[in-house]
Parts: C-alpha cells; sequence; structure tokens
C-alpha cells in the first residue's frame, strides 16, 4: 500500500516538472515593448547603380533566354497568300469590303481633340520659358476654363466622389444642371411664397437625347388658383427641350436613362 | 424550394435596380428677356372693308404696339421682324415652328384684323410656344378702329399674364401734373395718358395750381388737392363725365389725399394750428374720422390693399421716417431705421412690399422694403426724385425726376420715369410737356 503511494506520488512530481519546463503556457514572460523599425524597399540598380549578385544574374539571364525562345517556337507560320492573278477584276462585294475596311481603320490623326490625350513629351514640347510672364497672366482664366471644359465634358475620369445614391458623380451632376440653367427661362411673375417646385420625369437615350418629358404633379396644372403653376410647369417643359441632347456621361446609361428633374423657382425669385 | 429562392432574389434584384432613379434639384435659370417673334398682323382680304383698314395701316400700328410693351416690360426680346422667314398670314393658321425656332424664338405671337358691316374692328390673335410647337392662347376682341391702341394693350396683357404668370398693367393710364412756363409762372395742369405715353389729354386748364392726382381704384374718379384762392383743397374728379366737387371744406390745409382699396373713403393729412395729423373721410357720408394724434407731422398716407393697415411718414422720432398703423389707428409702429430720411411710402397692390423716396446725403432714392421694414432695396438714385406709383400689378413702379437748375435758370426740366423692382430696366416715359406727381391707375379691363 505504502510503495504504491509512493510511487504515485513520484509519478506526479515528475509530471508536474515536466509540464513546466516543456509547456510554454505555464512558463509567464514579461511582455516586452517591440521596436518598429520602419522599411523601405528599393530596388538597388535605382539608387546604387550596383549589378546584380552573379548567381541572380545569370538566374535573369537564363529566364530571358527561355522566354525569347519560347516566342520564337510558338510564332505562327507566315501566312501563304496566293498571288493575285492580274487579269481577275474585283468583283462589286469586294470592293465594297475593302472600303469598309478602310473607314474603320483607326487614324491617329482624325482622332477629336476631346478624346485625344497630350502626352507629358507633348506638354514639354508646348512650354516655351521665354513666355512665363505670359503664362502666370493667364493661368487663372485658363484654369476657370480648364474647370468649365470638365464639367461640359463628361468622362469618367473627371470626379471619382461617386454619389452613391445617384449612380452619377457630383461633377457629373454640376455639368447636367448646367446645361438645364441656360435653357430655363424662369417665369418672373411667379408667387415666390407658395411652392413652386416642378418635378419633371426624363427618359433619355443613350445619345443624350429626350425620349420623354412629363410632369409628375400634372394635375395641378388643370386646378383652379393654381394658374401659376401652369406657366411654371410649361417653362420647365421648354427648358427640357430647348437642352435636347443632353451632355451625359459617356458610360453608365442604365444609371442615368431615367432621370428626374426638381425644378423649384423659389430661391431665384426671392432674390 | 429552388424556383421560389430564384425569384425571390431577382425581385430583390431588380426592384433595387428599379429605385435607383438620378434625381437632380434645378435651384437656378436664366433671368435674360425672353426670346419673342411678334408677327405683323395682316387683313383678311375677302372683307368688304379691307381697303379702309388698310389705309390705317392698323396691322402694323397694333403689332408694333404689343412689340413696344412687351420690350418696355424688359421680360421680353423682341427679335427684329426682318428675320421672319414666315408669311404673317400662315404664321397665324399654321406656323412652322423649325422656321421661328431657326431665328431663336421661344414664343411667337400672330394677328389678323377684320371688320364687319357695322363697321366693328375684329382683332384675333394667338400666341405660340415655339419650343412646345402647340398654341397656348388665342382671343377674338371687337371694338371701334379708333380703339385699337387700347386692343393693343389688352393683347400686351395676355402675353404677359401668360409667360409671366401675373397680370399685366399695359391696359392702364397714367395720371400726372403737366407743368410748362417759367419757375417764377409755373402753369401746373391735370393731364392722362396710357401707360406708354400715348393718347395724352389734359383735365385741366391749369389757372388753378394743382398736385398730388390719385386713381380711384375704379379709375373713373381721381381725387387730387388744388389752390383756390390761396387754401389748399381735396378735390374728386369724374374722369368720363368731367364732374368735379370739393371733397370737404376743412378749416386748415389738407394733404397728399388717397382712396382706400375700396373706394370707399379718402385718407389725407390734415394740419392744424401746426400740427399735422392723418384724417379719413367716408364719401357717402362726408363723416370724418381722426386716426392719429401724435404733436408731430404725419403725413403721405397709403392703404395696405386689403385696407386693414395705413403706412405714413412721421417726424415724431426726431426725423422723417415710415411708419405702419393699423387702420382704426391703433398700434403704431416704425419701420425704417436705415439712415438718412424717409418719405412718401405707397403699398404695393400686391401687398409684399412698401416703396418710399429717401434722401441721404444730398441724394434722392427711390426704394423698397418689407411691409415690417426689412429687407430695404434702394432701386435708384439721382440729384433730385420723388413720389413713387406702383403699377396695378405690383413689379413696376413710377416717379418723377428733376434735373439740377443753372444759375442761368436753366435746367431744373421734370420728367416721368419707371423702373420695375429689379432696378434694371429704368426707361424714361415722353410727355409733351415737364411732368411730376405721377399715379398710376389700375387695370382697365378686369
Amino acid at each position: 500500500m505504502y510503495k504504491s503511494v509512493s510511487q504515485s506520488v513520484l509519478f506526479h512530481v515528475i509530471f508536474g516538472l515536466f509540464a513546466v519546463i516543456s509547456l510554454p503556457f505555464v512558463k509567464k514572460e514579461a511582455i516586452t515593448s517591440q521596436q518598429l523599425i520602419t522599411v523601405d524597399i528599393i530596388q538597388i540598380s535605382e539608387k546604387t547603380q550596383l549589378p546584380f549578385a552573379p548567381k541572380a544574374r545569370e538566374i535573369i539571364e537564363k529566364i530571358k533566354k527561355e522566354q525569347e525562345e519560347r516566342v520564337v517556337t510558338k510564332q505562327a507560320p507566315p501566312k501563304i497568300i496566293p498571288k493575285e492573278k492580274l487579269d481577275a477584276v474585283p468583283l462589286p462585294d469586294q470592293v465594297k469590303n475593302k472600303k469598309k475596311e478602310e473607314k474603320t481603320k483607326q487614324n491617329p490623326e482624325e482622332i477629336k481633340e476631346l478624346n485625344r490625350q497630350t502626352s507629358e513629351f507633348e506638354k514639354k514640347e508646348l512650354f516655351d520659358p521665354n513666355k512665363i510672364a505670359a503664362l502666370i497672366d493667364k493661368s487663372k482664366e485658363e484654369t476657370a476654363d480648364i474647370q468649365k471644359k470638365q464639367n461640359l465634358e463628361l468622362t469618367q475620369n473627371q470626379d471619382s466622389s461617386v454619389n452613391l445614391n445617384k449612380g452619377i458623380t457630383l461633377s457629373q451632376e454640376d455639368a447636367i444642371k448646367a446645361q438645364i440653367y441656360k435653357c430655363w427661362n424662369i417665369p418672373l411673375g411667379l408667387p415666390f411664397d407658395q411652392d413652386l417646385l416642378v418635378r419633371v420625369r426624363l427618359k433619355l437615350k443613350q445619345d443624350g437625347s429626350i425620349l420623354s418629358s412629363e410632369i409628375l404633379d400634372h394635375a395641378r396644372m388643370n386646378q383652379p388658383g393654381q394658374g401659376y403653376y401652369k406657366v411654371l410647369a410649361e417653362s420647365t417643359l421648354r427648358a427640357v427641350k430647348l437642352c435636347d441632347p443632353l451632355k451625359m456621361p459617356a458610360t453608365g446609361y442604365e444609371k442615368w436613362k431615367d432621370l428626374q428633374l426638381n425644378f423649384d423657382a423659389k430661391e431665384m425669385l426671392r432674390g | 424550394m429552388k424556383n421560389f429562392f430564384i425569384t425571390f432574389f431577382s425581385i430583390l434584384f431588380f426592384s433595387q435596380a428599379s429605385f435607383a432613379l438620378v434625381k437632380i434639384d434645378i435651384t437656378r435659370g436664366n433671368l435674360e428677356p425672353l426670346p419673342t417673334a411678334v408677327s405683323k398682323f395682316y387683313i383678311e382680304d375677302p372683307s368688304k372693308f379691307s381697303e379702309e383698314l388698310k389705309k390705317l395701316n392698323l396691322e402694323k400700328k397694333i403689332s408694333e404696339t404689343i412689340s413696344n410693351n412687351l420690350k418696355r416690360s424688359g421680360l421680353f426680346y423682341i427679335i427684329d421682324p426682318k428675320s421672319y422667314i414666315q408669311s404673317p398670314n400662315i404664321a397665324h393658321v399654321k406656323p412652322t415652328f423649325q422656321d421661328w425656332a431657326l431665328i431663336k424664338a421661344q414664343i411667337m405671337v400672330s394677328g389678323k384684323l377684320v371688320i364687319d358691316e357695322q363697321k366693328r374692328l375684329r382683332v384675333e390673335f394667338r400666341l405660340w410656344d415655339v419650343v412646345g410647337g402647340k398654341e397656348i392662347e388665342g382671343l377674338a376682341l371687337f371694338a371701334t378702329p379708333q380703339s385699337w391702341r387700347r386692343i393693343a394693350h389688352i393683347i400686351s396683357d395676355k402675353i404677359y399674364e401668360r409667360m409671366t404668370g401675373e397680370s399685366g398693367y399695359f391696359d392702364t393710364r397714367i395720371i400726372y401734373v403737366a407743368e410748362s412756363g417759367p419757375k417764377d409762372q409755373r402753369v401746373k395742369k391735370l393731364a392722362i395718358m396710357d401707360q406708354d405715353g400715348s393718347n395724352n389729354k389734359y383735365l385741366t386748364l391749369g389757372n388753378e395750381l394743382v398736385l398730388t392726382p390719385r386713381f380711384s381704384p375704379t379709375a373713373q374718379m381721381i381725387t387730387y388737392m388744388s389752390y383756390f384762392k390761396n387754401l389748399p383743397r381735396v378735390y374728386l374728379l369724374n374722369i368720363e363725365t368731367g364732374l368735379q366737387e370739393v371733397v370737404g371744406d376743412f378749416p386748415g390745409m389738407t394733404f397728399a389725399p388717397r382712396f382706400s382699396p375700396d373706394g370707399k373713403k379718402i385718407i389725407m393729412s390734415f394740419a392744424k394750428d401746426g400740427n399735422s395729423d392723418i384724417y379719413t373721410m367716408d364719401l357717402s357720408s362726408r363723416v370724418v374720422e381722426q386716426l392719429t394724434t401724435h404733436p408731430s407731422i404725419d403725413t403721405s398716407p397709403s392703404y395696405s390693399s386689403d385696407g386693414k393697415y395705413i403706412t405714413f411718414n412721421s417726424d415724431r422720432s426726431g426725423s422723417q421716417q415710415i411708419y405702419v398703423m393699423r387702420s382704426d389707428g391703433s398700434n403704431v409702429n416704425r419701420i425704417s431705421f436705415g439712415e438718412g430720411l424717409y418719405g412718401t411710402p405707397v403699398w404695393s397692390p400686391r401687398g409684399d412690399l412698401i416703396a418710399f423716396t429717401k434722401i441721404f446725403k444730398g441724394n434722392f432714392y427711390i426704394g423698397v422694403m418689407r411691409s415690417d421694414g426689412s429687407g430695404e432695396r434702394l432701386l435708384t438714385q439721382n440729384f433730385y426724385q420723388e413720389a413713387p406709383s406702383w403699377s396695378p400689378n405690383g413689379r413696376v413702379l413710377i416717379f418723377y425726376r428733376e434735373k439740377k437748375s443753372g444759375k442761368s435758370g436753366t435746367g431744373g426740366e421734370s420728367s416721368l420715369w419707371s423702373i420695375d423692382l429689379t432696378g434694371y430696366n429704368e426707361r424714361k416715359i415722353n410727355t409733351p410737356t415737364d411732368a411730376s406727381d405721377p399715379a398710376w391707375s389700375g387695370l382697365l379691363s378686369k
């Protein structure tokens, strides 16, 4: 009995010691704060102009060689074009196809000014250091012009601040507003203390032309004492027609094909 | 079960897509005058008396008068008739809107003239929405050929109303004091004319000095002040009959009479023992009621359009300022607090604004403020100008302006001017002689 008890105690002690030494969670270590070291990753060749390590160079050259070989082996054999008979007169269908091909060919000279992107090199060429003073004088006007142009030319790259509720960017919205502002002749005699909101629903084609326009509160036009509303509503429809076609963003048609314009003359008439 | 989930998720997806409507608030617009084409009216040939009409050249006169009215309002830009492509008779029946859109017209006016066997003139006009491609107004009017000018004014009013949303002011008249002769022997006569300065007529001979004529709301009656035996009195004059009567024989001096909006009372200031107060007189019973009792000079009273309030000027605060009180004389409140002196307040027929004359640093201004004194706006400034009077739609003010007198006796001419509430459309109204104290009538054709 005594013997078995002592063996059990011994066994437990050994097991406990083993646990203390080997298991990591039993041993509590003090938390030491680690120092953060910022590391900038740079290309050695950019800063030091040092050659790559000879081993690395070998590997790179080997890969390059393999790639070149692959390109050569994968290249399709040159197509054998049958010689045209000198006597052969081209059929009318063939002539037509030929002409079409010529038209669809991209001609960099024909790229419209608005779509054309100026490269940094071209910009440098345009720069004349002798005309700095003139450039400074016109800088304000130019930035204003550029901003105006940007508002009118709706491109996807203009502004990335997409209004998630609307599906178009704020600058695109501003550009549409600017177009309508010019077309809307506000009737000046309207009672500005009344509700002067006219909601017009537009359905647009992909090119920005108006498929249909509808006054949402149409019933109000014929209500007694709402003669001013009729005048206002008609002015908004004229504005929409005068602005047809609208300059809309080049992409995202699904987002703007249905448009609601909320015309409110109150602010302008109250002064 | 699978189908149910497909249907459920597809409805969810497509319903979200349909709610993605782009809404844009348009809170600004163009305040430029509306491009308008007024096609020359034409005479319908089959008419028996059409030759007679052609001699009068009424088709040209009517369309020119309409053009001038609209142009003077400052809200319409009349496109040069030389650029019109379509002939007047076709334009009146079946206009080609593309032709009118080509010259940038947004609206077009056309009309025809017919004279019947009773020699009555029938003028038919149509207003076309060029952009919308439809007729938006049409009217036929009968009158004697001599009344062609009134017809042109009524048509102008219809166009104005249809395009601006408020009533016009072209079929109205202006009464004023016509002045002639040297400064020390000035002859002042009552004169009346159309709002555009045409049809000028004199109502008095000029034997007595006349001042501050004002129309009654019915436009048949005028009240004015005249000196008789060096004593100022308030008179009533019926324009149609020419009958004139003294409103009352007061022991003191009476000034600045004006009708109440219902035309039943006259409100005026009455000076007695060096103190001037506001009084009203019932025209049917001739009962006089004193409204102010302050020992200061209260004058130039004017009713609000609903007749519930009166505005006047008083020096009770130490300087001449504008006040508003209830029509029974209670609850007097000062509303002008700017620098300078304020006088001749007149309540707008729309009820929203009070026009006034302001004197500040030797200059005279015509301005407007809200009836609580807020939103003061000075519309025009000059060496000497005063006495604003509202057009019936409350959009335009007429007043008179005097030039500086030279040492040699030159200058000092007075003339009538109008200005709209924007302050930009200021125009001189031509009169045969010097003119002062203008007052605008209500619409003749209500």
